[in-house]
């Protein structure tokens, strides 16, 4: 299998844009702050100063030689006590400057004798907010127009609303030091499902093709969907060609045993002896057809079977036994001694019982199968913690150098067996029936000669 | 404002030891224009110059001030002493010229000091000052400075002057202006014709005086009426004035600046000095570097060792002004220092002052 393409981690991805995020808040906290501090102490101060302005045009009046006017002292000092702020005024009457400073800047727009105008103009290397009244008086019986203005820097303003500013500054700066732990802990919350899932999908067994039962967030359901229909797909691929193989094998073995007897049935009748010695070969390769028919069958079942995990608790012990006495027969025919050594009780594990015999079944045939006449078999079953162990030896011809992962490979056989019928599903047989089970196989040379198969199956769980 | 000077010459009612000033300062004046006293060309009236410390020092500070050079002297003393690297040239102008000098003829000095408080702050307010350098203003109250360009350097308050003999037949001695209105009510005749304050024509200082009284309290215009109707002479200084009160010419002298009270024998024999206990307004000498300061560095040093302990204490004893001390407060709760912000210029307003000094006339002349 191809390794998939890696993409970014999907954690350093969550934590990075959760970062950039937690940056482009702080900046904007930094900047909303600095803007509406300065907005509402430009508002705030823009009325003082408009109400400033507008008292000193109300305090403008007629006298006996022109306008007369008596500037507030506390009024000056009120305007310039928030940061020691500069001020600067200009009275005009009818458009002649009447007194304070002659080049001060007029207002863009003229104001009205009930609104203030209020603009912002550089004056005397100093950044000045000036607010302008206008208001009619009647001077030697003439209207005439009185413009007001008073302007004043706003030193003290820009530096508290900078102050503000730096204090939003840092909270962001906080808010954003925070932030790294916290999306660390967000983005590992996040990934969680995700990571049970891997977790549970790479906790299954190679041959266990449940759907996914697992609960996982919405957002990965159609994922999950998506697997599950493909589980399902595949399961119904593998059953098709199990059933197939199943099938076939049954349909080959009913007219192999007919042939088989047809066989049987011509080698009594012939008389000519390269006949019959074609025919015992012809009826060796029935034979041989036959049984690879049966582990086909066979293999199919236990294929089946582990898929389905119908698992209960099984003695051990009592399989061991029924298929010692079964085989008893076979091994008396070869005055082979077939001994069987287990604990007195019962050894119960958990799994199928039909697996559990094809497998134990598989061990003690192919020992039989292996071994020389009057030679001796071994089988033993004991308890170690919580497993137990299952051993079938004897004094075969042993493994001659073969591996056991290769052995057990489909339709793999040694190479010192040629003269006995086999289909190489044997071993197969066996290990993909305990590992369905949880547990496990290995077959060893035994150093005095033959081979000893190990099979090791979990204890079942004391109820 | 800028005709002041001027105003001088014109006023109707000064005494003779005004004119006697005015003579001095118009020979001084001559004096300048004959280039005899003329380190410093400018187009201001100067009163007096002198220079002190090393002639041949590479390093000179110009300083314009307007407190006379024998009153200042001891000061820039213990400063040549204490940087005999830095000779100092002193010139005495009234406070208006010294405004005008800044103002309009940008005159090239280092130290402006003055006791012109509203023309201080105008010249600060309007950008004619630059910024002093960092520690000066390092532990001076908020009062005794504004922004970064103007600092205090002496406190004035304006007191009353009572002649002893004023007080002959167990009169109560005046302690408030309340007490002042009822002494001058009660005995019209002896007091008619004796009484002497500033002129806030003329008077820069006296202006300021007169406005800020007007301002914390109502018995000034009271007190103002009283003074017109028993004839109250008018001066330019405060020298004069206490000139006048020793000649026995005047028996009370109201808003004099205090440092002008002599420290001898025939002073204290004949004179009681009052800080009126309603309020006592005090005035701040502030000093400032101007923007066209060809030194501005040595300007700062001169400063930094005029609010030094050593400079303070010189400032004090020597010249025989008041420090700048929060403590002198908490001693002296009466002492109202006269606020160091733009609320002065709203006095400055020619047409403010106009209608001031019309209310003032009307109460100095009655039918």
């Amino acid at each position: 299998m191809s390794e998939a393409r890696v993409a970014p981690s999907l954690r350093r991805r969550l934590v990075v844009r959760l970062l950039g995020l937690a940056a482009v808040l702080a900046i904007i906290l930094f900047i909303a702050v600095r803007f509406s501090a300065e907005t509402a102490s430009e508002a705030t101060l823009d009325a003082v100063l408009g109400v400033a302005t507008a008292s000193i045009a109300d305090d403008l009046r007629s006298g006996e030689d022109g306008a007369q006017v008596t500037l507030p002292a506390e009024t000056f000092s009120m305007l310039a006590a928030m940061g020691e702020e500069r001020i600067f005024y200009r009275i005009l009457i009818g458009g002649t400057t009447m007194t304070g400073y002659d080049d001060l800047p007029l207002p863009r727009d003229t104001p009205t004798a009930v609104a203030p105008v209020f603009y912002s103009r550089s004056y005397r290397e100093a950044d000045l907010r000036l607010a302008a009244v206008s208001r009619n008086l009647i001077i030697d019986s003439r209207p005439a127009t009185a413009l007001v203005i008073v302007g004043q820097t706003r030193e003290g303003q820009r530096v508290i609303a900078q102050q503000l500013a730096n204090r939003a500054a840092m909270l962001g700066l906080f808010v954003f030091l925070l932030a790294i732990p916290a999306s660390l802990v967000a983005a590992t919350s996040l990934l969680r499902p995700l990571d049970r899932l891997a977790e549970a999908m790479a906790r299954r067994g190679p041959r266990d093709l449940r759907p996914v039962r697992h609960p996982v967030p919405e957002e990965l359901a159609p994922l999950i969907g998506a697997l599950n229909s493909f589980i399902a797909r595949l399961k119904s691929t593998l059953a098709q060609t199990e059933t197939f193989i199943a099938e076939a094998a049954h349909h080959i073995r009913t007219p192999l045993a007919t042939l088989r007897s047809e066989v049987e049935l011509a080698l009594r009748l012939a008389k000519d002896e390269p006949m019959r010695q074609r025919l015992r070969r012809l009826l060796r390769t029935v034979d041989e057809g036959s049984r690879s028919a049966g582990q086909l069958l066979d293999h199919a079942t236990v294929l089946y079977r582990a898929e389905q995990q119908v698992f209960a608790d099984v003695d051990l012990g009592a399989i061991a036994r029924g298929l010692v006495d079964r085989y008893r027969t076979t091994a008396d025919l070869k005055d082979i001694r077939l001994t069987l050594d287990k604990p007195a009780g019962a050894v119960p594990v958990t799994g199928d019982a039909v697996l559990l015999e094809a497998a134990l079944r598989n061990l003690i045939d192919n020992a039989i199968k292996y071994s020389a006449e009057e030679a001796e078999i071994h089988v033993s079953l004991a308890i170690s913690e919580q497993t137990a162990i299952f051993r079938c030896e004897d004094e075969g011809r042993g493994l001659d150098g073969a591996v056991d992962s290769k052995l057990r490979g489909r339709f793999q056989r040694g190479r010192n067996v040629e003269d006995v019928v086999g289909s190489g599903l044997g071993l197969t047989i066996v290990a993909e029936a305990v590992e369905a089970m949880g547990g496990s196989f290995s077959l060893a040379a035994r150093p005095e000669g033959g081979t000893c198969a190990t099979l090791t199956m979990p204890l079942a769980a004391k109820s | 404002m800028s005709n002041l000077h001027k105003a001088q010459l014109g006023t109707v009612r000064l005494s003779a030891n005004a004119c006697q000033r005015l003579l001095r300062l118009a020979a001084l004046t001559s004096a300048m224009l004959l280039g005899i006293v003329s380190q410093t060309a400018s187009a201001f009236d100067i009163e007096a110059e002198r220079r002190f410390g090393d002639p041949n020092a590479t390093r000179s500070i110009d300083v314009l001030s307007t407190t006379d050079i024998n009153v200042f002297s001891p000061v820039i003393e213990g400063f040549i002493a204490a940087r005999p690297d830095i000779a100092v040239n002193y010139i005495v102008a009234s406070s208006q010229e010294v405004f005008n000098a800044i103002e309009t003829d940008r005159a090239a000095v280092d130290v402006v000091i003055s006791s012109a408080m509203d023309l201080q702050m105008k010249l600060a307010n309007d950008g004619r000052a630059r910024a002093l350098p960092a520690g000066i203003l390092e532990g001076r109250p908020a009062w005794a400075r504004w922004r970064d360009t103007l600092v205090a350097v002496a406190q004035e308050p304006a007191v009353l002057l009572v002649a002893r003999k004023a007080l002959d037949g167990g009169l109560p001695m005046p302690r408030s202006r309340r007490d002042v209105i009822a002494l001058l009510r009660d005995h019209p005749d002896r007091f008619k014709g004796r009484i002497g304050t500033y002129d806030p024509k003329v008077s820069g200082a006296g202006y300021l005086f007169a406005t800020q009284d007007a301002q914390l309290g109502e018995t000034f215009w009271r007190l103002a009426e009283v003074m017109g109707r028993l004839d109250t002479r008018l001066y330019c200084c405060s020298s004069d004035m206490i000139e006048a009160l020793l000649s026995g010419e005047l028996l009370l002298a109201y808003n004099v600046l205090g440092s002008y009270s002599r420290k001898d024998d025939l002073y204290r024999e004949k004179v009681i000095l009052v800080e009126p206990e309603d309020f006592t307004v005090t005035l701040l000498r502030t000093a400032l570097i101007p923007q066209e300061a060809k030194n501005p560095g040595d300007g700062g040093v001169f400063l930094a060792y005029l609010l030094s302990p050593a400079g303070q204490s010189l400032v004090r004893e020597a010249a025989g002004l008041p420090l700048i001390d929060p403590r002198v407060y908490a001693e002296k709760p009466h002492l109202r220092p006269i606020r160091l912000d733009p609320g002065l210029l709203a006095q400055l307003d020619t047409m403010t002052r106009k209608r001031f000094l019309e209310e003032w006339q009307a109460a100095m002349e009655q039918p």
